[in-house]
């Protein structure tokens, strides 16, 4: 059958799946809404944690991030996957004990005090909607590759799909989707994975392929690809490049923001016991393993497919992919020398990095850019990265259900993630900003409708961000995970930990970690870009990794702090007793 | 009774926290580079704790705790449940 076709149908069945379960699931109560009425089996919330944690990002960008850095891409697998310890040794059981809402639910009552529940508020709104405009640009990218409709028409759809279960199902109907579509997504991220393994090492573990001899010699696949980034001016590909400090500082701010990130924290709320939710945290590092250690094999045999079948190649000649993904706008080719062979070798192809395309084309078919060619090196080749997943299994040769297969499993990560998020978002109006501060009396009915309301609201304010992506989308997710190490994370651990922590303390030092980290962010990724290097960094931390200072300050400010004011009331003694017994 | 619970459960988290920070702060960034002269396979040994051994140990510390933790419930909390069935019987 034809690639597009088998798109449409897999998509298309895993959709109605999806819509399937939430009427099936659909919520009654607001507790049902907020927390799946707290019925969910452990495996079935670490699968739901892991669809709703791995993002667009994960699935589609990751490994392609790692196959451009090498060893420096490790930030992301020990960052991503160490939070969850963190998660299940310091917060997941403590929090599930305390048995409400939200975070700000915690945060709030803890420390005794609205403006503590407020701050958390603003920090959560700001992270959730940071990291939903990521998904819905994801959405769009499958869309209009491989199923050919315009982006905008594919968001809408993504949209309507998200609406329809998040609004009519809330918690529970999402919790089911997601068992599904991690289901959905781990399938279609193993199948290719696998497929390539075989084809490059005859080892058809991934895990161990990429350790292993390339498949009819005798060279080992991380040599040939350590020799051949050399050869084309790239540094050895399992070589750090960055400062340890700079990948120490990075790692953590990663892991402290995985632990404090409001809609992974609140999946650990739905399980119906303590016991149960250091348990769920265990499957869902499993489930989440699963793909975080295929990727970077993925990574090493994308990069190797990548260079066989483009370096040297008339562009006549090249694969349809890469024309495919030109015309997407992904790939761009300058002709630098003028000899119709493309070569790929490290540096940027364009001046401005990114290419502005005319509507002519070459002389040998390829789309012309307005961009002058970068001079200061022999690369031609313009690749996002973002394309590695994607075309990976084209760029393979394998067959087109596997594409296709790809293609319902980006869009699975996607959704997952978008639904989770904007569950988040909307607990957090109708619960903590409606019933909890500006309108106490209302009833659960009411409040149930205001948490449908915020959740269109949200959805809507989503899709606006994936029809009109903000050019800041990269530069914000660090933003997302700064803020959530910096705040939130010491907020819940001092929470549990240090009885004697004070609202005065508290709330000062969520005011030092968001102060520190935003001004630093929003000064080398806004303000002055030129100074983005380690040169003008303090301690060589860049941007990516100051959430972690931004921690170390905010505990030192909150224990100096506390120490100035009276002790919490004796009712927050027992509170934080009480949620220690298990 | 209580006291003694949450300090046998601050040693399991702080023993299991020290070794979250060895395989990957550890083995994956700070001697990374020594232990890249070692090599398994075609994995130099430092490269493969920072891209996948990390990982596994993760998931191997929060079942260890899952298990520790269970056991510890079990002494301080349902021994009493327990009593209550012997006396039944």
């Amino acid at each position: 059958m034809e690639l597009q076709t088998l798109t449409y149908l897999f998509v298309g069945i895993s959709f109605a799946l999806y819509i399937g379960i939430a009427i099936w699931s659909r919520a009654r109560s607001t507790n049902d809404f907020y927390i799946a009425g707290k019925g969910v089996s452990p495996i079935a919330n670490g699968m739901a944690t892991a669809a709703d944690w791995m993002s667009a990002a994960s699935f589609i960008s990751m490994a392609g991030l790692i196959a451009f850095l090498g060893k420096d891409g490790s930030v992301y697998l020990m960052g991503w996957t160490g939070g969850y310890v963190l998660l299940a040794l310091l917060l997941a059981p403590y929090l599930r004990k305390f048995g409400q809402y939200t975070v700000p639910d915690f945060i709030g009552t803890r420390y005794y005090s609205k403006a503590a529940r407020l701050v958390a508020i603003i920090c959560l709104i700001f992270i959730s909607f940071t990291y939903v405009a990521g998904q819905m640009r994801g959405v769009g990218i499958v869309f209009s590759r491989f199923l050919e409709v315009d982006i905008n028409t594919g968001v809408i759809i993504g949209m309507l799909i998200v609406f329809f279960y998040a609004v009519l199902g809330g918690m529970k109907g999402i919790t089911y989707t997601q068992v599904a579509q991690y289901c959905v997504l781990i399938f279609a991220y193993l199948v290719p994975a696998i497929f390539i393994s075989l084809l490059i090492t005859n080892n058809p573990i991934p895990q161990l392929g990429f350790g292993d001899k390339i498949a009819g010699s005798s060279v080992y696949l991380l040599d040939k690809l350590d020799q051949l980034s050399l050869e084309l001016g790239f540094n050895a590909y399992t070589e750090n490049t960055k400062s340890n400090i700079d990948v120490f500082f990075i790692t953590a701010a990663l892991m402290f923001g995985t632990a404090g990130l409001p809609h992974v924290i609140v999946r650990f709320f739905t399980v119906p016991k303590v016991s149960d939710a250091r348990k769920s945290a265990g499957y869902a590092l499993v489930f989440i393993a699963l793909l975080y250690t295929t990727a970077p094999a993925v990574a090493a045999f994308a990069k190797i497919n990548f260079i066989d079948s483009v370096q040297k190649v008339e562009y006549q000649s090249a694969p349809n992919w890469f024309k495919n993904w030109e015309s997407i706008g992904l790939i761009a080719w300058k002709d630098k020398n003028d000899d119709g062979i493309i070569n790929y070798s490290s540096g940027n192809a364009l001046e401005g990095v990114k290419p502005i395309y005319t509507d002519q084309l070459g002389k040998h078919g390829q789309r012309v850019v307005e961009n002058e060619p970068n001079q200061s090196n022999k690369n031609e080749v313009y690749i996002d990265n973002d394309i590695m997943v994607l075309a990976n299994p084209e760029i393979a040769q394998l067959p087109n259900w596997v594409i296709a297969l790809v293609a319902a499993g980006a869009l699975a990560a996607a959704l997952s993630t978008a639904a989770g998020l904007l569950l988040v978002i909307s607990a957090s109006i109708s619960h903590d900003l409606m019933k909890k501060m500006l309108m106490p009396k209302i009833t659960e009915k009411q409040e149930l409708i205001f948490a449908r309301c915020a959740a269109a609201v949200a959805i809507f304010i989503a899709g606006l961000f994936g029809i009109y992506p903000p050019g800041f989308v990269a530069q914000v997710v660090a933003f997302a995970f700064g803020l959530a190490a910096s705040t939130i994370f010491p907020a819940l651990f001092l929470g549990i930990f240090y009885k004697r922590l004070n609202k005065e303390g508290a709330i000062a030092g969520m005011i030092t970690g968001l102060l520190t980290t935003s001004s630093y962010i929003i000064y080398f990724k806004f303000l002055n870009p030129s100074f983005n290097n380690s040169e003008f960094w303090i301690f060589g931390i860049s941007p990516e990794g100051i959430g972690f200072l931004g921690m170390i300050m905010n505990f030192i400010v909150a224990l100096i702090v506390s120490n100035f004011y009276s002790r919490p009331p004796s009712e927050i003694y027992q509170m934080i007793d009480e949620i220690r017994k298990p | 009774m209580k006291s003694s619970y949450w300090k046998s459960n601050l040693i399991i988290v702080t023993s299991l926290l020290f070794v979250w920070f060895i395989v990957s702060y550890g083995f994956g960034i700070i001697w990374s580079d020594e232990l890249d002269n070692l090599k398994i396979g075609g994995f130099k040994l430092g490269f493969w704790f920072s891209q996948q051994g990390s990982i596994y140990f993760f998931v191997i510390i929060i079942f260890t705790y899952v298990y520790l933790l269970n056991k510890l419930d079990k002494k301080y909390f349902n021994s009493s449940e327990k009593s209550e069935i012997k006396e039944k019987d």
